[in-house]
Formats: structure tokens, C-alpha cells, sequence
């Protein structure tokens, strides 16, 4: 194999799990990591609950960009962005006019927060966290304030509404959907995390949505859809993610909701490859760790000569809502299946399954979470 | 009995409990996990799990 070194875009999970794991397979290849922060390591999902765990973003950060670079033998060049992609010369072109010259190309570039469109003449004060930069700022922020509304009742939006109340703020959250966690959990469970949510002092604005944020002297007022105004020292946007593609686009490389590849994490060009929320696996978006680590250890492989196709098992996602334990293996919508749903006051348990009773996915909340691992056997794999 | 926490996903790993359902008794003391052994919230290797202060 050839010696030009590999390539890494971006110094998020995705980034250093593959770097980790192609270190461990060959100890000499030359392994060059680029970032458009200061490129130190730290865990994202520490983010979300990090007021709970007791940690600051000092201590979120787990090496910075030098102590990583040691660890990993590897040479990490943070503040800086690659402007375009050369396939045919094999180069990539960086902001301040260098050309970089690869063997094997890796992006694993992230996702980009979702930014809605909102009126007021403080719709540019509302923060989002995307990183430890985000994250910092916000903690910030926080300080010497008490109240603070969440756009977005979804997987980050509950996780952060949790980890602020139990730090004695005042929550505010909206939805345009009925029930939080919409898109991972049946009706019944929506309900169920809503309820222990709101009995620990969260406020949810449900079916409705955020139109305007103006600031009146030191606050935020909030306007909704539904009528409704809130007051609010913060305005957190949590509405999801959209996979950064633009620099594949620019290069030709095919895009459609994520930077696709095969199982093998190639693009059509094959010494170009992608993985974690950028990239978009045989179809699949999966923004979550677990998809990272299997995916890290399947590219490293191939990057050192093996050609290895990823393969996903079941890859349960748990919410970090102290409040209301949650796990959830979301079903693929696209084989047909229904919820079967049993509630109780201490939990549910909600089996997506087939006509002949395969369990496709679940949902479980409360103490039914304590059947997450022996009803992870049973389900299909993500990605044979 | 020492407790060790992923650096990914923020698992506690106690070694008074184990990982029963994965094959690892209560009582395992951190060095007999085997170097398989993979967080069974987050899938990461051991080599990312670091020591928690005693609590």
C-alpha cells in the first residue's frame, strides 16, 4: 500500500474513533487530522447532560489538540477548513492557500444545526449547541440567569430540558408536534416522558411553534403560534440536524441526505471515504455513537489494506433524561409493523413488530428499560 | 471496588456490579475485563474507559 498519508476531516467522534482505531492496526502510516475548532478530543453526548454529571466545558474536554496528537501519533492542524476536494490530482485545497496532497481522503464533517427561520429582532440571539465551542458559550450565557425555553422536544431538546432543571432553571419547551420525542417513540411513550418531564419542572408548548423572539429590555419574548408569548433570559434551538455535504457536492461527489457511500464507507471515488453524521451508510442517516464506533473500526480495517464492510447490529439509542430512563431502538418505518404497547404507571413498553410477531424495534421508558439488552437480542440487525 | 466511566457516552463500568448480562460477574476487578469486552451502551473499546474517582 502506498505511504501518502491518510487524510481526516474533522476531530469530532467520528474523526478520532477512526483515527484510534487505524493507529492500532498500523503504527507508522502517517495520519493527518484537520479541524475547523481547536481540535481537541471531548465526547458531544457529555454535552447534554454535563450540568447533572457536574462537568464544565474545561472538563468536557478530554485532551487538546497537542496531548491528542502525542497520544495518537498523529498530526492534528486545528482552525482549519478545507475549501475544496482535487479528486484527480489526489489534494485538497485549505483556507489559507495550502495544498495538501492524500492517499486515502476521510470526511467525517458532522451536521450542522438546523436553523429555523424565525421573526424579531433578536432571532439572531438564539443559541444552539453543536460543539464545545457552542457549549461553552452557552454555559456562559447561563450564568446569573433563570429562565430559559428550548425550541425542539427532541432527542437534545429533552436531554438538555432535563440536565437544566435539575441545575433549578425554569424550562420552557416547543414543539410543533403533539408529544415530545416525536420521532422515536409510539403516542403512549410520548405521553409517559412528557408527564415525568413536566412533574421534575419542565413547561412544554406542544403543537405549536416559535414565530417570533424580540427582546424586551434584558429578556426574550417569545411569541408563538398558538397566541401564546413566553418570557425567556435564553432561547436554545434544538430542532435537528442536517448533515454537512456542501464540500462532496463541490467536488462532485454523490450527495443526497448524507454523503453517500457503500458498506465499504467509499464514496464513488474509492480512496475517498465518509462516516458518522455527514455520511450516509447503504441509505442510512444514523447520527448517534454506537453507528461510529462499529463504522471506525470497519474503515480503519480498510484503510489498512483489508477491505472490510461495516456491519450494524441493533444499536438501541438511550435518552439521557434522568428524569424518565428511555431507550429506543427506532423500527426501519419501511417494513410494515405495528406498536404493541403495554403501559403502567412505572414505565412502557412499546415492541414494534411484524405480522408474525419479529420484533422490528422498541421503545421502553421507566423501569421497562431494565429489558433493554435481552430484548436487543431478539431485534434484526441495522445493516446485515 | 473501583469504578471506571466511558470517555464516549458516559457508562459507569463498577466493578461491585459487573456487566452480568454480558458475561462479566459482579466483583470483576477492571483488569480481568477482558480486552474484547465493549461498553454496552456506546460500543467502545475499554482502552476508553478511564478510572472514577472513589465515591
Amino acid at each position: 500500500m502506498n505511504h501518502e498519508p491518510v487524510v481526516i476531516i474533522g476531530s469530532g467522534l467520528a474523526g478520532y474513533a477512526v483515527a484510534r482505531e487505524l493507529r492500532k492496526l498500523e503504527s507508522e502510516l502517517p495520519i493527518i487530522m484537520l479541524s475547523a475548532d481547536h481540535g481537541g478530543f471531548y465526547s458531544k453526548p457529555m454535552l447534554s447532560n454535563a450540568l447533572s454529571t457536574g462537568k464544565t466545558p474545561d472538563t468536557i474536554l478530554n485532551g487538546d489538540a497537542v496531548k491528542m496528537a502525542g497520544q495518537l501519533k498523529i498530526s492534528i492542524r486545528p482552525h482549519c477548513r478545507v475549501t475544496a476536494i482535487d479528486q484527480s490530482n489526489n489534494t485538497i485545497m485549505l483556507d489559507d492557500g495550502e495544498k495538501l496532497s492524500y492517499g486515502q481522503l476521510v470526511m467525517a464533517l458532522g451536521a450542522d444545526q438546523i436553523c429555523l427561520p424565525l421573526e424579531g429582532n433578536a432571532a439572531s440571539k438564539v443559541l444552539s449547541v453543536n460543539d464545545l465551542d457552542d457549549y461553552r458559550c452557552f454555559r456562559d450565557a447561563l450564568v446569573g440567569k433563570k429562565q430559559i425555553s428550548i425550541i425542539g422536544a427532541g432527542l437534545i431538546g429533552c436531554e438538555f430540558a432535563n440536565d437544566l432543571v435539575s441545575a433549578d432553571y425554569q424550562v420552557h419547551v416547543i414543539d410543533i408536534g403533539a408529544q415530545p420525542l416525536g420521532r422515536l417513540l409510539p403516542p403512549a411513550g410520548g405521553t409517559f416522558i412528557q408527564n415525568k418531564l413536566e412533574a421534575v419542572g419542565v413547561n412544554f408548548h406542544l403543537n405549536t411553534s416559535t414565530q417570533c423572539v424580540e427582546q424586551v429590555g434584558e429578556r426574550l419574548h417569545l411569541t408563538l403560534a398558538n397566541g401564546e408569548t413566553i418570557e425567556s433570559d435564553i432561547v436554545l434551538s434544538a430542532v435537528g440536524l442536517r448533515p454537512r455535504t456542501k464540500l462532496a457536492e463541490m467536488a462532485d461527489i454523490k450527495v443526497n441526505r448524507g454523503i453517500v457511500v457503500n458498506q465499504l464507507l467509499q464514496t464513488q471515488s474509492n480512496n475517498i471515504y465518509a462516516l458518522g453524521d455527514c455520511a450516509e451508510v447503504e441509505g442510512k442517516v444514523l447520527p448517534f455513537v454506537m453507528p461510529i464506533t462499529h463504522a471506525a473500526r470497519a474503515m480503519a480495517a480498510t484503510l489498512a489494506g483489508n477491505p472490510t464492510p461495516v456491519h450494524y447490529p441493533a444499536m438501541p439509542v438511550l435518552v439521557k433524561t434522568p428524569a424518565c430512563p428511555t431507550v429506543v431502538s427506532p423500527p426501519d418505518f419501511s417494513i410494515s409493523g405495528e406498536w404493541h404497547v403495554n403501559v403502567d404507571q412505572d414505565g412502557v413498553k412499546a415492541l414494534f413488530q411484524d405480522e408474525s410477531s419479529n420484533l422490528l424495534g422498541y421503545a421502553l421508558l421507566g423501569t421497562a428499560t431494565k429489558e433493554k439488552n435481552m430484548l436487543a437480542a431478539q431485534l434484526p440487525p441495522v445493516l446485515m | 471496588m473501583k469504578k471506571f466511566q466511558c470517555m464516549i457516552c458516559g457508562f459507569v463500568y463498577d466493578e461491585s456490579i459487573g456487566d452480568p448480562e454480558h458475561g462479566i460477574e459482579a466483583g470483576t476487578c477492571w483488569a480481568d475485563v477482558p480486552e474484547d469486552w465493549t461498553c454496552p451502551e456506546c460500543g467502545v473499546a475499554k482502552i476508553d474507559f478511564e478510572m472514577l474517582e472513589f465515591e
